[in-house]
């Protein structure tokens, strides 16, 4: 479960000075649903799932994720959560084990738990032929794959995806979005941002459109093609989006 | 804080760290392979240098002299020396280093020594130059010796005893301990060499564990997982800091291996540096803190920085922060007081100075070490404070 409840947040910017990178932002996220953000670049995503993940505070406005407040227990909150985006990165000196067993240590799980986990993941994606191969070595598929058992290992009920099919070709980001509906399908609750509509039809249960920091529309993929008399979400996105210049 | 959360931390970055081949090289091979190489160098060259001097007939050139046979011939007779006939441009081939020296000497100076008036000799050489130097000694113990020579001959001719001279005699002796003497020579120089490594062998590390892993994508990762900002900055700090200890400790064993195998016995004799495991103790607790301040100030500010190259420009400035007070206090004559006490870097300097001299003044070590603490726990809180700055962590 996920609950935003007015996130702001600003940054200061020598240029620019006061940016609100994120604005009075609500919605909610249940389990065993997808909640897709759309949002063109710059719109506020990356930084509304960082508040989220705890990677930054929110100026202004709360949220729950898994029942723990991002402010007060964020700690907690990321034990609850995983993780990915395309600017999380793997160590490339450790090998996939290694990196696995990494972050199984790091989320507090003790050395037979991480066995048996690292066991199960490496099968169920199809990487025992590299798990001690380094990081660096990698293809570009291989990587995505121990970012995901990496993401998974201390099997969180929350994921949140940061675009995370940006830069793939098809055939990694199809293995991206097929893991994604799983967790759905697992219960997990899952959150991600991208600028691809396609992925939003095909994936998403409930979407919520983003630009210039603030939420300008929120519902089911027919909700909103009800509200905004249009078939195609693409006309609908540029429809909000254009509201706003 | 966690403590097991920073111990998880440090193995995966000692285990990263051990598998680049980058820091292997800049950690252990270039001081390990560096100084052996270095004294050996200066030792072949010193020696070369100085044979080459001692060997050589020296030409030198005299002015004056032509009613004095006996003084030329006697000059002549010097072994090691060739007198060249003069010419009008003498000064200018002894700054051209054609010749040695030249000597100016009046026309009669055989009969004005047995005379009353006083009249100069004077030797022209080219200071700084071994060769140069070498004969000029020659010359100058040459002119000595005659001028007692004859002064002497003229007190035996009067009657007079020649002991009249010298009434008395006059020698300096050295009472202090050799150890302290080459201490204050050399002592200065060995604290320096270890507070340069163990900032060197900091830096590297540093700069890879924030701004590289920025660079690399990798900081968001860690911080997408549980462990608090704290507890990751105790993680790398501890890494850093081993870096720097060892790159110190390597760098001073190939220092005392060199200075051991590498040089001549008469180097070795002048080096007269007796370092026995208690000093190596003390001068190790007194270096401890050192090491923290500079891993604290090395990650407080390369993770100021975006890319590894942006931090390589803001460490290398740090260099001469480090190095200038290592250098001051490894000279001759600076010495510990309770103002050079209160100076960072220099403070450990002074004090290891003392300490591999014999000398354990244990209330100016106890406030050395103390100060040493309390600046290493300021840049301590400053990393830390840094790792918990989001403007820092994430700047665009």
């Amino acid at each position: 479960m996920i609950e935003a409840n007015n996130l702001c947040k600003n940054f200061k910017d020598k240029k620019r000075g006061d940016i609100h990178a994120v604005d009075t932002v609500s919605f909610t996220c249940k389990p065993g649903e997808i909640y897709g953000l759309l949002g063109a670049n710059g719109a506020g995503k990356t930084t509304t799932l960082r508040i989220l993940a705890t990677i930054l505070a929110p100026s202004s406005g709360t949220a729950t994720v898994a029942g723990f407040d991002v402010v007060r227990e964020p700690q907690k909150v990321r034990a609850h959560v995983g993780f990915l985006s395309t600017a999380t990165a793997l160590y490339d000196r450790l090998t996939a084990a290694e990196t696995v067993e990494y972050f199984g240590q790091l989320f507090g799980l003790d050395s037979a738990t991480i066995e048996r986990r690292t066991n199960e993941l490496f099968k169920a994606l199809d990487m025992e032929e590299f798990r001690d191969r380094r990081c660096a070595k990698l293809s570009t598929g291989m990587k995505q794959k121990v970012s995901i058992a990496r993401t998974l290992v201390h099997d969180p009920p929350v994921m949140i995806f940061d675009e995370p099919t940006n830069g793939l070709d098809v055939m990694a980001a199809r293995s991206i979005t097929d893991f994604i509906r799983q967790c759905r399908d697992r219960g997990k609750t899952v959150i991600f941002s991208t600028h691809v509509m396609t992925e939003v039809e095909k994936l998403c249960d409930r979407i919520g459109i983003i630009h210039a920091g603030k939420m300008r529309t929120e519902g089911t993929l027919d909700e909103l093609r009800q509200s905004y008399g249009k078939d195609s979400l693409e006309e609908i996105f540029v429809e909000v989006s254009g509201d706003a210049r | 804080m966690s403590l097991r959360n920073s111990l998880i931390v440090y193995r995966k970055e000692l285990r990263d760290m051990l598998r680049d081949k980058r820091t292997i090289r800049s950690m252990v091979i270039i001081p390990v392979i560096a100084f052996p190489l270095l004294f050996w160098g200066i030792s072949k060259v010193m020696s070369s240098v100085m044979g080459e001097a001692a060997t050589e007939i020296a030409p030198i050139m005299v002015q004056g002299g032509a009613d004095s046979p006996k003084v030329l011939a006697a000059l002549r007779k010097v072994p090691g020396i060739k007198v060249l006939p003069y010419r009008e441009d003498a000064k200018q081939e002894v700054s051209d280093k054609k010749i040695r020296a030249l000597v100016e000497m009046p026309n009669d100076i055989d009969t004005v020594a047995t005379g009353s008036q006083s009249e100069q000799v004077s030797i022209g050489y080219y200071e700084n130059d071994v060769k140069s130097e070498m004969t000029r000694d020659k010359l100058q113990k040459f002119f000595d010796d005659y001028r007692d020579g004859v002064a002497r001959a003229a007190l035996v001719a009067r009657g007079i005893s020649p002991n009249i001279l010298e009434p008395f005699k006059v020698q300096a002796n050295n009472v202090a301990p050799p150890a302290k003497v080459s201490a204050a020579i050399f002592g200065g120089w060995i604290p320096y060499l270890i507070i340069i490594f163990s900032f060197t062998g900091a830096m590297y590390p540093a700069m890879d564990l924030t701004a590289g892993e920025k660079e690399r994508g990798t900081l968001e990762t860690i911080l997408s997982s549980p462990v608090s900002r704290t507890d990751l900055v105790i993680g790398k700090f501890l890494m850093v800091m081993t870096a720097s200890v060892v790159t110190a400790v390597l760098s001073l064993a190939s220092v005392g291996f060199a200075g051991r195998h590498m040089m001549s016995g008469a180097q070795q004799q002048t080096m007269n540096l007796s370092i026995s495991p208690s000093t190596v103790i003390a001068v190790a607790v007194m270096l401890l803190p050192l090491t923290v301040l500079f891993a604290s100030m090395l990650l407080a500010v390369a993770l100021l920085a975006k890319s590894y190259r942006e931090a390589q420009t803001y460490v290398s400035p740090l260099v001469f922060v480090a190095v200038a007070p290592a250098i001051i206090g490894a000279l001759p004559g600076v010495e510990l007081n309770w103002k050079t006490a209160l100076v960072p870097i220099l403070n450990t300097s002074l004090v290891s100075k003392e300490v591999i001299g014999g000398t354990y003044h244990w209330t100016t070590m106890l406030m050395v070490f103390g100060m040493t603490c309390v600046y290493a726990a300021i840049a301590l809180g400053a990393a830390i404070h840094m790792f918990n700055r989001e403007d820092v962590l994430f700047r665009t």
